[in-house]
């Protein structure tokens, strides 16, 4: 579904992704772990294309990102992708946040985005809410808000970055497991996290990034059971 | 007391011979309104001049970011009466557009290269993520612009931009230079009929003073509102 070949991003001088290989299967859920600054964001938005890949491809379902540029809206509408920071939009409701897509670009009619956005909402866990404004909600409830946005295009891929590293602790439960729903109902997700129970439970595949490379790949049994790499080890040690 | 008399006496003179006489306020009258009508198109002028720069400033587009420097540069390196001038006489000469037409083009040519800053400056206060949250959707640059970034950058701009449109309130007074008989110009005309000292400018400095801290206290009202609104 998504597959990454020889991916490569730096900043001016600075390498931070250096040869990225890897595939995403349809219902998959990868987590992606590893020390701050390896390069875990730049590497899932080089996946939308909010970074712009110095050298190497990303397909989604056998198109590629680079090479339609031109067409980036659309292909950007098969993934979703969830914030560290929510990035809720201020000026409008919940519902309106919500909503504001499938109406602009799937020509959705309001009545029906609306029934859709309900729905969704129940499915994160929100009830009445539709008509607040962001500034009213708790952390825990934004990132869900976040989360039924991406959700009401109907993506193919969810992309989470560090979804509960802004949470109050007592907030990071709520969001994890509205996450895990959806692993559950099999939609593919690619998710950075900080939460290594979370990666054990839900995830499929664990990679290990360090340095913009990926250092280790497995399931999360063998990964976090039994580290190859020397410097998964020693990352596993200090967060586990 | 024949001291206060004698003031007294002489004040209404004054406004007899540069008010009444002849109906002479209605040089005030219908100064007021050219100025005030001047002012409302310059602002809006300059405030869709101001917009375009201000994106023009802001794209990757190597072409419009030199022209809309460049503009912003020349205009606020020269002095507007300058500008007025230019435009009236160079520009406009040939056409037989009316001169607050003219006038207002002029003003809201000047007025976009400050309001294009103000702009910039208030899109730029909007946090990056909302951009980037609203692409990831599939939103294109101008509707991420237009529905996400510019409804929030406005709460930032409203207060410069009403700053804006009260200097052009005040600026607008050199209209004159190219014969439009605008406030202070009816200030002229009738100091010409009565040679009076200054009472004519002295009724439109309590005119322009009046309108600016009308706009002044509005504008209030309105940032008041709007934070009301957060
Ligand atoms: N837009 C950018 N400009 C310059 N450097 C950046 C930018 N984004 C990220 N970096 C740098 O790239 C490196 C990797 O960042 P990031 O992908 O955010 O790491 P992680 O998410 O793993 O913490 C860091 O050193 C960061 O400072
Ligand atoms: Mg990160």
């Amino acid at each position: 579904m998504i597959k990454v070949v020889d991916l490569y991003k730096s900043f001016g001088s600075l390498e931070v992704l250096r040869g990225i290989n890897n595939e995403i299967h349809k219902g998959e859920v990868v987590c992606i772990i590893g020390p701050s600054g390896s390069g875990k964001s730049t590497f899932l938005r080089c996946l939308n294309l909010l970074e712009e890949p110095t050298r190497g491809e990303v397909f989604i379902d056998g198109v590629s990102l680079t090479e339609h540029r031109d067409n980036i809206n659309k292909l950007r509408q098969k993934t979703g992708m969830v914030f560290q920071q929510f990035n809720l939009f201020p000026h409008m409701t919940v519902m309106e946040n919500i909503t504001l897509a499938p109406i602009k670009l799937k020509g959705m009619k309001k009545e029906e985005a609306r029934e859709k956005a309900v729905s969704l909402l129940r499915k994160v866990g929100l009830y009445d809410k539709d008509n607040e404004y962001p500034n009213k909600l708790s952390g825990g409830q934004k990132q869900r808000v976040a989360i039924a946005r991406a959700l009401a295009m109907d993506p193919e891929i969810m992309l989470f970055d560090e979804p509960t590293s802004a949470l109050d602790p007592e907030m990071v439960g709520e969001v994890l497991s509205a996450m895990k729903q959806l692993a559950l109902e099999g939609i593919t997700m690619v998710v950075v996290t900080h939460e290594m129970g979370f990666a054990r439970e839900v995830g499929d595949r664990i990679l290990f990034m360090d340095e913009g490379m990926i250092v280790e790949e497995n399931t999360p049994e063998e990964l976090f059971g039994n580290p190859k790499n020397e410097r998964t080890q020693s990352f596993l040690s200090k967060v586990l | 007391m024949t001291v206060i008399m004698e003031w007294i006496a002489k004040l209404s003179d004054e406004i007899f011979f540069n008010l009444i006489r002849e109906d002479r306020y209605l040089y005030f009258v219908k100064g007021l309104g050219i100025s005030l009508q001047l002012t409302f198109y310059a602002a809006l002028i300059g405030g869709c001049i101001g917009l375009m720069l201000a994106l023009a400033r802001l794209t990757n587009n190597r072409l419009l970011n030199f022209i809309a420097t460049k503009y912003i540069d020349i205009i606020r390196g020269t002095p507007v009466v300058v500008q007025l001038l230019i435009i009236y006489f160079a520009i406009f000469a040939t056409t037989s557009l009316p001169k607050v037409t003219v006038a207002s083009i002029a003003f809201g040519i000047n007025s976009g290269a400050y309001v294009a800053e103000l702009i910039r400056a208030g899109i730029q206060a909007v946090d990056k993520g909302q951009m980037e949250a609203a692409r990831s959707l599939g939103l294109s640059y101008a509707q991420a612009m237009f529905y996400i970034v510019i409804p929030q950058a406005i709460k930032n701009i409203l207060p410069g931009m009403g700053n804006e449109v009260i200097s052009l309130w005040k600026e607008t007074a050199i209209a004159g230079f190219i014969g439009l008989e605008d406030l202070m110009r009816g200030a002229d005309i009738v100091r010409a009929r009565t040679f009076s000292n200054y009472t004519p400018y002295l009724v439109i400095a309590l005119i322009y003073y009046y309108i600016t801290i009308s706009m002044t206290a509005l504008l209030g009202k309105l940032e008041r509102r709007m934070r009301k609104s957060d």
